[in-house]
């Protein structure tokens, strides 16, 4: 706590709530605690316009079929065509409709960013919770694999494992991203944890009899929800550029439908000469986009964790 | 002309949700030269953010909602930038609660003086590594440190040592006032006493103007001439310290005493302050004490009670030093 | 509930027999460091000690020993015929449910997303087997022993919204909830205002009285230790340099570090040079 620069320390730690006892709020459920959360989020001006941007693309990847005015495969169209009143960013060298694979496009990136972030989060919260929670030698063992993944450089080892595995499913695409990027988290997780693990109030929840996955999963982990939210976000951004990595280098499943494959196929065609920069251009553009708005909302995410950032 | 003269000082905590809460309320103040003044009080009245009202170093969302402080006839309340940091050159410095908070963890105390010493040099002043280390010693050695400590940093001294540093620090700029917040209380019982001691023997020797803040009665009355009891954002007493301990007091002040024993007496008769203080973010009718004071009056919860003489200094309450203002309007 | 009357009986005495921690120390300035230093003391069944010494003394190092979390370097701490330096997990977590541990600051002992119910439940629900309900029904018992009431005012409010006095009364509520043989506590008032801790130090002395509990209280606030302690030992580095009544002590010091200690306690009696008698 740095004294100077904020408000007056009370006089003993807590001391402005004790002047206030307020009316007993009932304990949160999950569904209450996203409530809150969301509504925090809201507050944070950087968090909303990422919210917002975030909304539009769910909705754009949900109602694909809906809003795309045609199908993104078809290739019944005039190829190279620039953006004309039937195709509004024009067409591929197959004729198919780019306008309509951009819509389409959101679905994979959105997947491969939102999953593939969940499973390196998952992979992170437990390997950092196990490290955090137990020093030893299990704590030396995890670091010592958490090192050695930091140390390799993901993009090459990513487009290593993509090139040699068999299968070329987004959920190769998923399961290969997520085991390239859990290694950040997992080091802060380990080291909030192992903060955690001296607090008071855990050594009390060990007197309380609770054993060891009560005392990880009801006491440390809840105290550290925004910790994992904002690792998620982190690795939500990353998993996406991965993604779009992937499928640029023609690493992807090629049959699939992405905002990588059309930069994948922009490059082929060499959309720029043609003059076709809306090829290049509007993927680059969304990926972008995306991947700021999962930044935009971490900001939220780190004012939820420390007051102090949250505006006025 | 009094160094340092506070008229209503009214501070706000502003909350980005939720009420606002008065922190301290209608507070005057007047500080002689070389005057040694306890705050005393306990947690939220107010006392530790008085302190940083007076050396302007509050920080939003609190913030001076009302008040004149006048330092040396300077009105400090309205200064900004330059001119509040050319006022910290010769003028009042803060010490803070906890030495490890105060010092930047990565560098040595000699970098710690120097700091200072550069930052605030007037024109054609310069501060070469010797001269730094110079002044350094000396000040040190003001507080009881060897010039040895210089080199160190500050997880590698004990937090009494590290308490001593800040006061040094504080010393640097020659203020002729000094705020002690809580200085001891995040130290061990036995170095308490020695920190105090190297207070008191400096404000003696050099002659600043300072105010200790604490919520300990015995450290303030051991160390000041005078001491002003805090609750619920104002001064209800305002007594010189050796006179506080005998006689009739504020009704929360002699409850304040009864929470002390000594622990050597034969007989221990030990009490507590029944209640709690009051909720600062409402606003407040009558006398803040009323629902806890053993003596009060139904005029207690009508009509606050101003300061008004008792014994040597002054009281707020209607019972021990009845006002002749509300007297008359009453 | 046990009743002080056949207390004698039932609760054993804590004896410490020599007892060191030495501590080494990796790194730069590599050595021993000695936390405890042969320590031997006893406590009765149903008494109170007091461990007193300014911080480095060791007493909480001691106290970690005693609980369970540390394991000392050397002697032997017996709870009854139990060895406590030697229990591990299964072992540890039933001598939980007979010694138990009131922290210092309340401001961190409580898990800030629990309701004051779960917090002090779980003891119940751990050791005592109860069902939700029984376990419910305990905790009311137990705020209404803490002086929190009325219980259900207080069952489901979170730590923020209490005082710094009434989160520590939930701390002592859950060390109670188990119906433990020994509370170890350390320093529970010293982060709380004055005014507020006459009624937790009273509270402490009403339980051991009516439970019969045996009461280890670790301070360096010797009026705490005088009102709550019939026994008091003056630790210093480690070692235990003077021990006896606790009046017997206070008035009539022999060593110099507990004079020292009773110097440091700067009253606004002794102040006042008053003297020892009010």
């Amino acid at each position: 706590m740095s004294i100077v620069t904020a408000v007056p320390p009370p006089e003993t730690p807590g001391a402005e709530v004790e002047i206030r006892i307020g009316p007993a709020r009932p304990m949160p459920g999950p569904m209450r605690f996203l409530g809150r959360a969301l509504r925090t989020l809201w507050s944070n001006r950087k968090a909303r316009i990422g919210l917002v941007i975030l909304a539009l693309f769910i909705f754009m990847a949900a109602f694909a079929p809906l809003i795309a005015p045609h199908s993104p495969t078809a290739t019944t169209f005039e190829p190279y065509q620039n953006p004309s009143a039937t195709n509004w960013f024009g067409t591929t060298g197959s004729g198919q409709d780019v306008f309509s694979q951009m819509i389409f496009g959101a679905r994979i990136s959105l997947l491969v960013g939102i999953a593939a972030g969940a499973m390196a989060t998952l992979l992170a919260v437990t390997i950092g919770l196990i490290a955090g929670y137990r020093p030893g030698v299990i704590d030396e063992g995890l670091s010592f694999v958490t090192n050695l993944a930091l140390v390799i450089p993901g993009l090459p080892l990513m487009f290593i494992l993509a090139a040699y595995l068999q299968s070329r499913s987004v959920w190769t695409i998923v399961l290969v991203v997520a085991f390239t990027s859990w290694a950040t988290g997992a080091r802060v997780i380990r080291s909030q944890a192992s903060t955690l693990r001296t607090r008071e109030f855990v050594t009390s929840a060990v007197f309380s009899g609770e054993g060891l996955f009560r005392v990880v999963f009801r006491e440390i982990l809840p105290n550290m929800t925004s910790l994992v939210a904002g690792s998620f976000f982190s690795a939500a951004t990353a998993a996406v550029m991965a993604e779009a990595s992937l499928e640029f280098l023609g690493l992807g499943d090629p049959n699939t439908v992405s905002w990588g494959t059309i930069l994948y196929f922009a490059q082929q065609q060499n959309s720029l000469l043609t003059g076709q920069w809306v090829l290049v251009f509007a993927p680059g553009l969304a990926l972008a986009l995306l991947a700021m708005s999962f930044t935009l909302v971490n900001f939220g995410v780190d004012a939820l964790s420390n007051p102090r950032l949250r505006e006025k | 002309m009094a160094l340092m003269e506070a008229r209503e000082v009214n501070v706000v905590y502003v909350p980005s949700s939720g009420q606002r809460i008065w922190s301290v309320r209608d507070v005057d103040l007047v500080l002689e030269q070389g005057e040694f003044v306890g705050l005393v009080g306990e947690s939220g009245c107010g006392k530790s953010t008085l302190g940083y009202a007076l050396t302007r170093m509050l920080r939003p969302p609190a913030r001076l909602e009302k008040g004149v402080i006048r330092f040396d006839g300077v009105d400090i309340g309205t200064l900004g930038g330059e001119e509040l940091r050319r006022q910290r050159r010769n003028g009042f410095a803060l010490v803070l609660q906890s030495g490890m908070n105060a010092l930047n963890p990565v560098r040595n105390v000699e970098h710690h003086f120097g700091d200072i010493l550069k930052a605030h040099a007037r024109a054609g002043e310069r501060y070469p590594a010797a001269a730094v280390r110079r002044r350094g010693a000396e000040l040190l050695g003001k507080v009881g440190l060897d010039a040895a400590v210089l080199g160190r940093f500050p997880h590698e001294l004990s937090g009494g040592m590290r308490q001593r540093v800040s006061i040094a620090l504080a010393l640097t700029l020659e203020p002729r006032m000094i705020i002690f917040d809580e200085p001891t209380t995040a130290l061990d019982v036995i170095v308490q006493k020695a920190v105090i001691k190297t207070i008191k023997d400096l404000q003696g020797e050099n002659g600043f103007t300072a105010i200790l803040i604490s919520h300990d009665l015995g450290v303030v009355l051991e160390a000041t001439d005078r001491v002003m009891v805090m609750y619920a954002g104002r001064v209800v007493e305002d007594q010189p310290s050796k006179d506080l301990v005998g006689g009739l007091h504020h009704p929360y002040t002699e409850a304040l005493l009864r929470c002390y024993a000594d622990p050597r007496a034969d007989e221990i008769h030990l009490e507590g302050i029944p209640g709690t203080p009051p909720d600062l973010s409402l606003p407040q009718r009558g006398c803040s004490f009323a629902p806890r004071c053993p003596l009060v009056q139904e005029i207690c919860r009508q009509v606050d009670p101003p300061l008004a003489p008792m014994g040597h200094g002054v009281a707020a309450c209607h019972v021990r030093a009845p006002s002749a203002a509300v007297a008359r309007e009453g | 509930m046990r009743s002080s009357v056949d207390q004698a009986s039932t609760v054993p005495p804590l004896v410490v027999s020599g007892v060191s921690k030495v501590y080494t120390v990796r790194g730069r300035g590599k050595g021993k460091v000695t936390a405890v230093d042969d320590v031997s003391f006893t406590i009765a069944p149903g008494a109170a000690v007091s461990l007193v010494g300014a911080s480095g003394s060791g007493k909480s190092t001691l106290a970690r020993m005693i609980t369970g979390s540390e394991r000392p370097t050397s002697g032997s701490i017996r709870f009854g015929d139990l060895a406590v330096e030697g229990l591990h997990a299964g072992g540890l977590r039933k001598y939980h449910s007979r010694v138990q541990m009131i922290f210092q600051d309340p401001y961190a002992a409580l898990n800030p997303l629990h309701t004051v119910a779960y917090t002090v439940m779980r003891p119940c629900q751990n050791f005592l087997g109860m069902s939700g309900a029984q376990a419910n029904e305990r905790v009311h018992d137990l705020l209404e022993t803490v002086g929190l009431t009325p219980p259900t005012q207080f069952v489901g409010k979170l730590p923020h919204q209490l005082s710094g006095g009434q989160r520590q009364r939930v701390v002592i509520a859950r060390a109670l909830a188990c119906d433990p043989e020994l509370i170890v506590a350390d320093e529970p008032v010293s982060m709380l205002d004055v005014s507020l801790r006459a009624d937790v130090l009273g509270l402490l002395a009403n339980l051991r009285a009516k439970r019969g509990l045996s009461l280890l209280y670790i301070t360096h606030d010797l009026l705490g230790a005088r009102v709550v302690s019939d026994e008091i030992l003056v630790l210093n580095q480690g070692k235990v340099v003077e021990q006896g009544s606790t009046k017997q002590v206070l008035q009539h010091p022999k060593h110099q570090y507990t004079v020292q200690l009773l110097d440091a306690v700067a009253t606004p009696f002794a102040v006042a040079g008053t003297g020892p008698t009010r």
